[in-house]
Parts: structure tokens; C-alpha cells; sequence
């Protein structure tokens, strides 16, 4: 095995995250019936003219710039021409000789914390098909449109990767910049963002690349990664014993993990690309470039290395901070206003809002707590003005009933410390009376203390569960 | 009180005067129509029921004085506008059962404007023609003589306009399908500079070319549809800002006059011009050298490559633009296909004509790899020398004057076996097209008992000073006012 080198390139089809299609003023919002959102022009009704929605440029600059690219200052739609049921017209609106972003690249940490630089050819704007589901039951394919029209950024890298693992860091490296920015919503169930990989194999040390195979339409980093170790193993055994790989377009069978023929690009298609007559050129003025840039957020590599080198947060926490921007924002606030402790403060944002965001499934955008509010709550902790105990309650007080935060920490300060003494007690009482959840304990089911748990927390006000947890396990493994 | 020979300004004074109601008018016309219209095959739909709602709308209009100029008057439209609830059929039997949900902008402009649609007018399939025998519903006869063709592709809006079904019809010019059939029958008609009107609604044959403006008695009915239809639309990005926002003024003084020069293309006077059409046309100079407008000769030099480039590119983009009927969405569907292919197969050999199969066959092969460079990429370059050509002509003069087709009207089914005569017929109107540049063509005499036709052709967003020329023409000669005798009665 050692003796083959892979090659791989990666076309990455990213959903642009915007509230009407690229060519009409329909909805892209997922999940609606069947066609209820392709218009006449979605359709390809005879007379309808496509409409360019100028956000997908902003979007498409902004990725660019992000990637250390060239922006075109004129790029060009072109037409794709083949029939497919679910393309409504018959040809793809896309660009071809002259996409809206040249060149570019990113960098992924490589073995041993290397870094690997990963070149970008181009990436252009395009609109995606709809979908046909085909129905075995029926004998018959039916057309959804709601997707047809929806924008894409088609992000085509150099075949610079050289095994699956790299793919799959190359992915996630675009998947963040392209959430992080909110150029798109990089939603993989829903196919926002997806992507085709280009395989091959060659001896080490051969120059001429290898017959590549294509595998269309994956869908997860996980099968990225499952897809292109079968594909290398697959050439691999051919080429060793001896017969030729065909290039090919392969799909992924996620339930048997392996790929197959989908079809030959012997039969491929002469798409006829030409420019498309009812679409004028994309033309961008620096100044446009210019305003775009100083709009710009940092890029989360370059937070990472800030976050690292001036506070030292560790990875997991890095990851928190920078999973979405609006994250970044906040604690970058909180970090400049408070007096507290940095990496404190990062504890006690993952252990309030954080969770309280996670768990209730909702999107940062939706938080209702100031950094200067939350900064005013951590400091009370901090000059122990109330017990750190309370800081999940006062969170949610603050949030759902909209109560001052001054009034809320005055309100509970005057409460007193639960007192440990009164807390252990209480467990002592839970444990008597739940001999058998104690021998389930003891018989190595470390999960039932959760049952505990909850019985002191419908018990006593204001304390920190984990705190009750640790209290419990200590009761429990003294006896 | 022959109505039919009125002008729309005409019309528009007896509903004004209450001399005659938009419901009457509309009948009036229709009931023309019901009696001439079977030796013309001009019209595919004639609604009566959805005319006489909006004559209706228009008479309620006039009662308030909410109306416009056309608020009442008749009009007809190609089949390749889309017309609400109107069966849209293009000429094709692609679309025998199509009926849009939705107005083309154009046609909601003048619906807007208080016009009624009579109907919907007969056309080269697809606008892919030069005489209006391409159509899946039949060829249309040229009022001035029915074994002639009225030309094409706007084949029946110019023969009901010529015979004076309707007082007025709108068109669609990819290569001279406005220009050559208001020749053949000696009316007046106006392709607009690419832009100037927008497409959306227009069933598309070549998009880079295509362009819609009326078909008319005369210029001061052109003038007076264009206005309305004309200026920037959200759903065409490729219409444009700089068409003027005022109503056209027709009038031009005699001081305005001699400051204009008008330039003769000797290529367009070459042998390949019938003699008799160029006398024809010489004796119109005469008459404008009378007015006061100087001439001079100019060079078009890369005009022999118009056709060629002309067909490679208005081919290229129609392969294109056709490849929606598939069977799927809309328009004709074969019987019981067998599988997807089956379906695409039956369904396009079924729903398209020869010409269409022709020009998406040959589109198609300019557009393929290896051919590309060879043929579709040195049409635009062409394309982009016979514009410059133009530009560098409007340097020396204002505007140019040529031959709208080397020849009258031709018999029906002469030209339908060699397709480069016919090809030909448009030679001297595509290089408009090419360049996107306005242009009306005019009558201005006979041969043979048949309207020959001038071409007047300005430079960018000049249609107004066109229209002012072609105005100032029929000021002086009585050729548009020439109505077919067969058709010159009640």
C-alpha cells in the first residue's frame, strides 16, 4: 500500500445564505410542500427572464476575500446545457471562463501540527436543480422545484490533498469560514453543503496523475472520509492487479459503505457552455471590494491564534468561542469590558448562556443577555455579592422575565448560602431511603446518580448541580 | 365612416366624442376579422369574450375621463406574447395547448393603458421565418396579393394591419421579422433599440436579438405604442435605463431638417438589390432631398458576413433557449412514453417543426466542443466588426437609409425548399440586430402592384428623430395610406 500516493481534489457546492433565489424573488427557506416555492421563472415558463439577486455577490466576495483570493472584476454567467427533468430549463445558469472568484487558498494543520497549504482554483456562482424523487411504488418520478434557482458557491480546490483525513480537514476548514461569515448556513442534512471529490492513484513519485474516479453528492465529513478510503483502496487493488481504473462518475452507498458506478464519462455530456445572453456581467468596482473588506470580521484562524497567545483557552473552549460569530462578538466584549478573570469568564459563559442556548436549541442571535449585563453577573460572583450557585437562575430571571440585572442579584444576595452542612444532611436522608438505586450505584451503575441529583434539586433553591453531584459521589463512596 | 381606414388618433377622437363606444369598436374589428380573416389565416386566437371585457374596462375609463390616448383602440398581438388566460401558441404545435399565467410586460403596459387585445396574430414558428409559412397553423396570405407571403416572422400582425383587421399590432424583430413583413405590406413598423423594450413575457428565439415594437399604418401610431411599452423593467435586467422618459414629439423644423445627413450604404445598392426596388427607393431621396436632408455614400464594408454570423449566433442561443419543451412542464407531450429519453425524443420530434429542428440542429453544433472557437466564437467577433462598422458610419452621418429586403414579396412556397434564398431575404435587416440598433421600415411605393419598403436606421435611442423622419415622409406621399382593394370596404 505504502508504494501509492493519492490525489485528491475537492468541489465543494455551498448554499449561499440568502432569503430570495438567485434568480427570482422566491423563497429558498427549507422544507416547504413540493413547488410551493418555484415561481413562473423557477419553472422556466416561456418568456421569464432570470433576475440576478445582487446579495449572492456580496456573499461570493466576502468568501473570496476570506480565502486570500482575486475577485474578478467582471465574471460572467454562461449556460449549461443538458436536460434533466428536474432542471427546469434545460440548462444550469452558471459560470465558466470567468468566475466571480480566482484563485486563493486556505491552510490546514497537517500532521504533527504542520500546516498545509491547500490552493483554491475558483469559485462561482451557480443555480441548483430541484429534485426528482423517484417513486419504485408508483413506477414514476416526481419534480420538487422549491430547491431549483436556490444560490450556490462552487468552491473547486487544486488536487493538493493527499488522503482522506485531509479532505476531510480541507471540508471543515471552508464549512467554518463559510458559517463563521454567514455566506451560508452550511446545513449538511438539508444539502447546503455538500461535495464532490475527484480521486486518483499513482505510484510515489510518479509525475502524470492517475485515472480519477468522481464521487458526487456526499453529503457529511463522516462519509467524505468513509467514501474516499473505499475509492483508494478500490483503484488500488485494480491497479495492482493489474487493470485500468475507468473515469467515472461513483455515488456513495452510505448503508454498505462502498461506492458504485454511476456513469461513464464516456458517455458524458457536451454541455454547449456559452454565455448567457439574458444575464448582464457581474462588474465590481474596488471600492465595493474595499467597503466589503472593512466590513470584514476576523477569520477564525487568525482568532485562534489571539485567543491561544493572549489568554491560552484550550482547544474545546476555542471551538465554543468561534462556532459562530456572533459567540466571537460577545465574549470579545465581555473580554473587554470585564475585569474578571479571561479564562473565568469563558467557564462561566459555557456553563450559563452557552448550555441554556444548546439545550433549548436556539441560535446565539437569540440570546437575550447584554455582555455588559453578563459582565455585571460574573462580577458579582467574583466580589461574592451572591453565590456562584445562582448564576443559571439569575441567567434565566434576566432572560425570560426581563427583570433588571442589579434587581436580581439584590433579591438573591440577601438569600443565604444554602449551608453545606444542611445539603450533606439532606443526601444522607436520600440515601437511606433509595437503598436499592445505592446498590445499583455500587454494582458499578455510576448513571443512577442522576436519580440523586434530582431528588435534592426539587428539595433546595440556587445550587449548582454539579456542585450536588460531586457532593452525592463522595456520600456514596464513603459507605 | 370607414372606420378601418382610421388612424389611432383618429379612433381615440370618435370614442372621446362618445361617436362611438370601445365595445362597438371592438366589434366592429372582430366582425372584420369573421369576414376576411379566412383568406388570410392572419390571426390563431380572436377572444371575443375577453375583448369585449376590456373594451368594457375602456368604456368605463372614457366615462370617468380616466383614459389615455389608447384606452379603447384594438390591438393584436403576436402569438409569442404572453397573454393571461390566452392560449400563447407561438406558431408551434409545442405550445397548441399553452395558455400563460401571466401578461407579458408589454402587453400589461397597453392593457394598462385601456387597449383591448382583438386577438392573437399567426407567426413563423418560434419567429423562426421570413414569411410566416412555418407555422403549425398554416401560412398567411399577403392581403395586396394572397399567393404572396406577408413575410415573417410577424407575418400576421403585419397581413391584419395591411387588410385592416386591426387598427395596430405589436411584433417581434430577431433578424427583421418586424421590418420585412410592414415592407411586404406596406405598413409602418418600429424595431427598437435592443433595451429600449423589455422582453419579459416575449417567448424567446434568440435573446441577444430580440426585440418587440409595433407594426402600424404609420409613424405616428408607432410612435404613440412604442411610448407606451417602451423604458426599463425589473424583470428584464437587459432592458436599459437610457431610453427617454417623455412621449415622443413627431415634429421636426425645417432648420432641425437640413442639419440632418443621411447616409446611403453602397453595399446595400449592390446587383444583389432588384433595380426596380432601388428606383423605387431613389425616388423616396428625391423627396426627402426635397425637404431639405442631405446624403452622402457610406461603407458597411464587413456586410457579406451579416448572414452567416446572424444564423450561427440567433441558432446558438434558440438551441438554448427551445430546450425547456421537454414534455415535462408544459406544451405538447407525446402519448404513453417508454422512459425519460422516449419522452424528450417523441415529444420534440412531435412538437417541433422542421425550420425549429433545423436552427436548434445547427445551433447546437456551432455551440459543441471542438466547434466552438470555429464557428460561435468568430460569429460574435463578426458580430462585433459589423457594429463597428455602424459606429464609424454615424460618425459621418446621422442616420442611414437601406432597403428593407432585396426584393416585394415573394410567392408562397418559392423560397420553402432552398433555405439560403430565404436566409438572404433578411440580409439587409439582421446587421441591425447585430448592432442592437433601432430601425423602421416605411413604404414608400410600389413595384408590380406589391409595397416596397425603406429602412431608416439611427444610432442608439434615437427613435424619436426615426419616427420624426418617417413622419415627415408621409406628411408628403400618400403610400401608407394604400389599402389593399379586396379590403378596402365595410
Amino acid at each position: 500500500m505504502s508504494s501509492w500516493e493519492t490525489v485528491i481534489g475537492l468541489e465543494i457546492h455551498c448554499q449561499l445564505l440568502t432569503k430570495s433565489k438567485i434568480f427570482s424573488s422566491s423563497s429558498t427557506a427549507y422544507g416547504k410542500e413540493p413547488n410551493e416555492q418555484a415561481s413562473y421563472v423557477d419553472l422556466g415558463m416561456p418568456g421569464t427572464l432570470p433576475v440576478l439577486n445582487q446579495g449572492v455577490i456580496k456573499k461570493a466576495v466576502q468568501f473570496g476575500l476570506a480565502i486570500n483570493s482575486k475577485i474578478s472584476k467582471k465574471s460572467i454567467f454562461a449556460r449549461k446545457n443538458y436536460f434533466y427533468p428536474d432542471l427546469p430549463k434545460n440548462y444550469q445558469i452558471s459560470q465558466l471562463d470567468h468566475p466571480i472568484v480566482q484563485g486563493g487558498y486556505i491552510e490546514i494543520s497537517g500532521s504533527e501540527n504542520s500546516i498545509k497549504k491547500i490552493n483554491i482554483t475558483r469559485a462561482h456562482l451557480e443555480e441548483d436543480a430541484g429534485k426528482s424523487i423517484h417513486s419504485s411504488e408508483n413506477n414514476c418520478t416526481f419534480i420538487d422545484l422549491n430547491r431549483a434557482g436556490t444560490p450556490l458557491l462552487e468552491i473547486v480546490s487544486e488536487p493538493e490533498i493527499s488522503n482522506a483525513k485531509e479532505a476531510v480537514l480541507y471540508m471543515k476548514k471552508i464549512h467554518n469560514i463559510v458559517t463563521y461569515l454567514k455566506i451560508s448556513d452550511g446545513n449538511m442534512q438539508e444539502g447546503s453543503f455538500r461535495c464532490d471529490a475527484n480521486v486518483s492513484v499513482r505510484k510515489m513519485g510518479e509525475k502524470k496523475l492517475g485515472t480519477r474516479t468522481e464521487l458526487k453528492n456526499i453529503n457529511s465529513f463522516k462519509f467524505v472520509e468513509k467514501a474516499i478510503n473505499y475509492e483508494i483502496e478500490r483503484q488500488i487493488n485494480l491497479l495492482e492487479e493489474g487493470k485500468k481504473i475507468i473515469q467515472e462518475t461513483r455515488l456513495y452507498d452510505e448503508t454498505k459503505g462502498v461506492t458504485k458506478s454511476m456513469r461513464s464519462k464516456e458517455e458524458a455530456n457536451d454541455y454547449r457552455y456559452f454565455p448567457d445572453p439574458d444575464l448582464l456581467p457581474i462588474e465590481i468596482d474596488e471600492n465595493y471590494i474595499i467597503d466589503i473588506k472593512k466590513m470584514m470580521p476576523d477569520l477564525p484562524d487568525k482568532k485562534e491564534k489571539e485567543y491561544k497567545t493572549n489568554y491560552e483557552f484550550n482547544n474545546e473552549q476555542i471551538n465554543i468561542l468561534l462556532s459562530d460569530i456572533e459567540i466571537t462578538k460577545f465574549i470579545d466584549q465581555v473580554l473587554k469590558i470585564s475585569k474578571v478573570n479571561a479564562k473565568k469568564i469563558v467557564n462561566y459563559f459555557i456553563s450559563s448562556i452557552y448550555i441554556k442556548i444548546n439545550k433549548e436549541n436556539l441560535c446565539f442571535s437569540q440570546n437575550m443577555i447584554s455582555a455588559e449585563d453578563f459582565c455585571t453577573v460574573i462580577e458579582s460572583i467574583e466580589n461574592k455579592i451572591v453565590s456562584k450557585s445562582y448564576l443559571k437562575k439569575i441567567i434565566d430571571d434576566i432572560w425570560s422575565n426581563k427583570n433588571p440585572v442589579k434587581d436580581v442579584i439584590v433579591n438573591l444576595s440577601s438569600n443565604h448560602e444554602i449551608d453545606d452542612e444542611k445539603i450533606n444532611t439532606l443526601i444522607k436522608i436520600t440515601i437511606q431511603e433509595n437503598k436499592k438505586q445505592v446498590e445499583e450505584y455500587k454494582s458499578g451503575k455510576t448513571k443512577i446518580i442522576g436519580f440523586f441529583v434530582g431528588k435534592i434539586l426539587k428539595k433546595v433553591d440556587g445550587v449548582d448541580p454539579s456542585e450536588i453531584k460531586n457532593k452525592i459521589i463522595k456520600i456514596l463512596d464513603s459507605i | 365612416m370607414d372606420i378601418y381606414k382610421k388612424s389611432i388618433t383618429e379612433l381615440s377622437e370618435l370614442l372621446n366624442k362618445k361617436i362611438l363606444s370601445s365595445v362597438e369598436m371592438a366589434n366592429y374589428f372582430i366582425k372584420r376579422i369573421n369576414s376576411f380573416d379566412s383568406k388570410l389565416n392572419s390571426f390563431i386566437t380572436v377572444d371575443e369574450e375577453h375583448s369585449k371585457k376590456q373594451a368594457l374596462y375602456a368604456d368605463s375609463l372614457i366615462a370617468k375621463k380616466q383614459n389615455t390616448f389608447l384606452t379603447g383602440i384594438p390591438i393584436a398581438h403576436k402569438d409569442l406574447f404572453s397573454t393571461k388566460n390566452i392560449l400563447t401558441t407561438c406558431g408551434s404545435k409545442m405550445l397548441e395547448n399553452y395558455i400563460p399565467p401571466f401578461d407579458a410586460t408589454i402587453v400589461c403596459k397597453l392593457n394598462n393603458a385601456g387597449m383591448v387585445t382583438i386577438g392573437k396574430t399567426n407567426m413563423d414558428e418560434f419567429a423562426m421565418g421570413s414569411s410566416s409559412e412555418s407555422s403549425y397553423f398554416g401560412s398567411v396570405q399577403n392581403p395586396w396579393n394572397i399567393v404572396k407571403v406577408p413575410g415573417g416572422s410577424s407575418g400576421g400582425s403585419a397581413s391584419a394591419v395591411a387588410a385592416r383587421l386591426t387598427p395596430v399590432a405589436t411584433g417581434s424583430d430577431t433578424g427583421g421579422s418586424i421590418r420585412q413583413p410592414a415592407s411586404f405590406c406596406g405598413l409602418t413598423g418600429l424595431k427598437p433599440t435592443y433595451g429600449s423594450v423589455s422582453r419579459y413575457g416575449m417567448i424567446a428565439y434568440a435573446s441577444s436579438l430580440d426585440q418587440c415594437g409595433p407594426i402600424a399604418k404609420n409613424a405616428e401610431d408607432c410612435a404613440l405604442i412604442f411610448d407606451e411599452i417602451k423604458g426599463y423593467d425589473h424583470n428584464d435586467i437587459t432592458s436599459n435605463h437610457e431610453v427617454k422618459q417623455e412621449k415622443i414629439n413627431l415634429q421636426i423644423s425645417k432648420d432641425e431638417v437640413k442639419k440632418i445627413t443621411i447616409g446611403i450604404p453602397k453595399e446595400y445598392f449592390s446587383k444583389d438589390l432588384d433595380k426596380n426596388i432601388s428606383d423605387v427607393i431613389f425616388q423616396a431621396v428625391e423627396i426627402f432631398k426635397k425637404l431639405g436632408f442631405k446624403f452622402q455614400e457610406i461603407s458597411l464594408p464587413q456586410h457579406n458576413l451579416t448572414i452567416p454570423a446572424y444564423y450561427i449566433i440567433a441558432s446558438a442561443e434558440a438551441s438554448s433557449n427551445l430546450s425547456r419543451y421537454d414534455g415535462i412542464k408544459f406544451g405538447h407531450r407525446c402519448n404513453n412514453p417508454k422512459n425519460l429519453e422516449d419522452l424528450y425524443l417523441r415529444t420534440r420530434k412531435e412538437g417541433f417543426g422542421r425550420e425549429v429542428k433545423k436552427r436548434i440542429m445547427i445551433g447546437a453544433y456551432a455551440l459543441s466542443a471542438g466547434y466552438y472557437d470555429e464557428y460561435y466564437m468568430r460569429a460574435l467577433k463578426i458580430r462585433r466588426l459589423i457594429r463597428d462598422n455602424f459606429i464609424s458610419a454615424f460618425d459621418k452621418v446621422d442616420y442611414i437609409f437601406a432597403p428593407t429586403s432585396p426584393s416585394t414579396a415573394f410567392n408562397i412556397g418559392e423560397k420553402t425548399s432552398n433555405a439560403l434564398e430565404m436566409y438572404l431575404s433578411d440580409i439587409y435587416t439582421t446587421p441591425v440586430n447585430l448592432a442592437g440598433l433601432p430601425a423602421a421600415s416605411i413604404p414608400v411605393g410600389f413595384n408590380d402592384s406589391l409595397p416596397v419598403g425603406m429602412q431608416i436606421i439611427g444610432n442608439y435611442f434615437s427613435e424619436e428623430k426615426i419616427l420624426q423622419i418617417a413622419n415627415i415622409f408621409q406628411k408628403e406621399t400618400d403610400w401608407h395610406l394604400k389599402i389593399p382593394k379586396e379590403f378596402d370596404n365595410e
